[in-house]
């Protein structure tokens, strides 16, 4: 579903990600984790199509990156630490706004069916600048699955969320999972991964040091495999 | 390649047209300023007092009034611009708006002419209140087909440069500032061409005097309309 | 530390031997103008630099160009140099103009068409470098700057004609002859010859503060790659 193929990115002379390999196969969740500054959130927007790639290939859902952006952001959901929502629109009109810009077809039908599935139908009427944090990132997920994508990206969705809505936001995310989607999520929080993932990434100085998926993992307590990917 | 791995039912969406990814997003901004009615006000009683201004800096009295008029209404309604041009800007950056927009599969285009004809919507509602607001406190007659042509195309100008120039002075450091410095030195040929064409219509002067600087007008509407159309691609992708 | 390339030593020597020759045909050589006397001699050094500095700003649009096309920093590079160079060109045309017009037109500054547009010009220049000053990252200050020199490019020209709705004072020497214009005058031979020569100087001048400026980039980016190796 993601093939990323020695990827190279530069910022002026700075080199964020040096010759990155990685590979998801359909309906893995991948969590992507790696200490501030290993180029998590550089990788995350090359593979959302807003950031070139400096060298290197990157497919996206059968597209490649950058010539078919437009054919993988229609298959693209993607969630950012910024909500990416508009406070002066309600919750509904924020997801018929990007309805249309997705070209989605009976688009007030799949409102309501999106609001219940983030638990905001009784909010839908109301101003997301009146909205929780929470509540703006479990819409911001509302607004990433509306087109239905194949492929999600979560670049660190549980950051500035308290405990019991990131206990919310994971219920969406597991729902979100369940339909079968190809999910990458970068996170700091290593509890909330080992919870979620089907396949852990340990991403360091720009380049994936370690990969292991859940069973390969097995009784292992995924901190410590981090630890040691980190020190290796 | 793309297989189809969900179960849901709504399947059927297609990147949707060009005309229907501006008119989303011209829809997106007027319902957002119908109900706050931040660009708006902010607009509008900064021009009110622009004009206020001018009334003691320019001692406006009877004479002075009919040579000065087209000057005054275009400095009111520049600054007024990027007061405007700077908040709808701002807007898209704050929560992250712009990367949601640059992710739908929509043509970089379609985005550049909803913001300019949103923005051009603003500064044409804030224009009709401010000229019979003008009208009534210096006693000018401004109700001149001729004039309210040459106000249309110069907004346009003005807020298709603008709006390209905005989108690359909210990613600045320095934003707020920046917009007026990047803005005025080019748009200064649309401004002398709009408060020429102006004085004539407003002096009733021969069309042959107002051809000139109409036509200026024309053309720089269709060259910075074109230009930014063409480069709006590089000032908001990485 | 490589050094400099034996054609830019070569053309620093011809660049200070043309300036000289230059000076020696505007104050000595060129015989005095009847009419406006000795501070005519300005307009020599005058129309070279205006003329360098005018063509150097359409280059850079240029530049501009190729950078959107190429994407490739050195181009980025050479649009800088030949602002930087224009500007400066542009000041001391506007300084030596207005040195000109005091005793002709009995006063510093006149909103005349081409002063007004060099004025405009240069505040261009000006908000051109506001701009590259408040963005951080190398590509976009790139990217950002070669649409404003392309924008600048198109609408310093316009302006031009703009202003030209109102009436000018301004004399054109060369193949013009507004009635309006006050400190017009016949060259002769004498005159002729120091004025070409100074358009050639100052173009000779311009290559060479232009390729000298490039190789400063290009070794200020080394530096800042040196730097960041030493940091990893």
């Amino acid at each position: 579903m993601i093939t990323v193929h020695k990827l190279f990115k530069r910022f002026g002379m700075k080199t964020v990600l040096r010759g990155l390999d990685f590979e998801v196969q359909p309906g893995e969740f991948v969590a992507l984790l790696g200490p501030n500054g290993a180029g998590k959130t550089t990788f995350m927007r090359i593979l959302s199509s807003l950031s070139r790639p400096s060298l290197g290939t990157v497919s996206v859902a059968g597209y490649r990156l950058p010539d078919q952006a437009a054919a993988v952001r229609a298959r693209l959901g993607v969630v950012s630490h910024l909500p990416l929502l508009y406070g002066d629109l309600t919750a509904e009109e924020n997801l018929r706004f990007f309805g249309r810009m997705y070209g989605v077809q009976d688009i007030e039908g799949r409102i309501t069916e999106v609001l219940e599935l983030i638990g905001l139908a009784e909010r839908r009427r109301d101003l997301v600048r009146t909205f929780s944090r929470g509540m703006q990132q479990r819409l911001a997920i509302g607004r990433a699955v509306f087109h239905d994508p194949d492929v999600m990206l979560f670049d660190e969705p549980h950051t500035g969320l308290d405990q019991d809505a990131s206990v919310m936001l994971d219920e969406v995310l597991r729902s979100v999972a369940a339909k079968g989607r190809t999910i990458v999520m970068t996170s700091h929080d290593l509890l909330r991964a080992e919870d979620l993932a089907t396949r852990f990434d340990i991403l360091s100085r720009g380049s994936i040091a370690a990969s292991s998926t859940r069973k390969e993992l097995g009784k292992n307590n995924l901190l410590t495999f981090y630890r040691d990917a980190l020190a290796g | 390649m793309a297989t189809r791995t969900s179960t849901i039912v709504h399947k059927q969406s297609a990147n949707p047209s060009f005309l229907k990814a501006t008119f989303a997003i011209i829809w997106k901004d007027v319902a957002a300023e119908f109900r706050s009615r931040e660009i708006f006000s902010a607009m509008l009683v900064f021009s009110l007092l622009v004009i206020l201004i001018f009334n003691f800096a320019l001692e406006l009295d009877i004479v002075t009034r009919q040579s000065v008029t087209a000057g005054v209404l275009w400095v009111t309604f520049a600054f007024a611009g990027t007061l405007g041009l700077n908040r709808s800007m701002a807007v898209e950056k704050d929560r992250g708006c712009l990367d949601g927009l640059l992710l739908a599969p929509v043509d970089r285009a379609a985005i550049y002419f909803g913001k300019v004809i949103s923005n051009l919507v603003f500064m044409l509602i804030v224009e009709a209140i401010v000229l019979p607001v003008y009208s009534f406190l210096y006693n000018v007659n401004l109700f001149n087909p001729g004039l309210l042509l040459v106000i249309l195309l110069g907004s346009i100008g003005y807020i298709a440069v603008g709006t390209l120039l905005a989108s690359m002075a909210i990613q600045a450091r320095t934003r707020d500032v920046l917009l007026p410095i990047l803005l005025f030195p080019v748009a200064i040929p649309v401004l002398i061409a709009a408060v020429k064409a102006s004085e004539g219509f407003l002096a009733g002067s021969d069309f042959s005097t107002i051809y000139a600087p109409l036509s200026l007008l024309i053309g720089y509407d269709v060259i910075f309309t074109a230009i930014p159309y063409m480069v709006f691609d590089y000032v908001v992708e990485e | 530390m490589q050094s400099k390339p034996p054609a830019l030593k070569i053309l620093d020597i011809s660049s200070v031997l043309v300036l000289a020759i230059a000076t020696y045909l505007a104050l000595i050589y060129a015989p005095e103008e009847a009419v406006m006397g000795q501070v005519q001699r300005v307009f020599y050094f005058h129309i070279g630099t205006a003329w360098t500095g005018l063509l150097g700003f359409l280059f850079a649009a240029g530049l501009g160009i190729v950078y959107l096309v190429k994407q490739d920093i050195k181009w980025d590079i050479a649009g800088v140099a030949a602002v930087e160079i224009s500007a400066v060109f542009f000041l001391i045309t506007i300084m030596l103009g207005s040195i000109w017009a005091r005793p002709i037109w009995n006063t510093w500054w006149t909103w005349d068409p081409r002063l007004t547009t060099a004025a405009i010009t240069e505040l261009i220049y000006i908000a051109y470098f506001m701009l590259r000053e408040g963005i951080e990252d190398p590509d976009r200050r790139a990217r950002f700057g070669a649409v404003y020199t392309l924008i600048g490019g198109i609408s310093a020209p316009i302006t031009f004609f703009a202003i030209r709705l109102f009436r000018t004072i301004h004399p054109v020497v060369i193949g013009g002859g507004d009635p309006n214009a006050q400190g017009t005058f016949a060259m002769t031979p004498h005159m002729e010859v120091a004025f070409f020569f100074g358009l050639f100087a100052f173009t000779v001048i311009f290559i060479d503060l232009f390729w000298n400026r490039i190789r400063m980039g290009q070794l200020a980016a080394k530096v800042e790659q040196l730097k960041l190796n030493l940091m990893h």
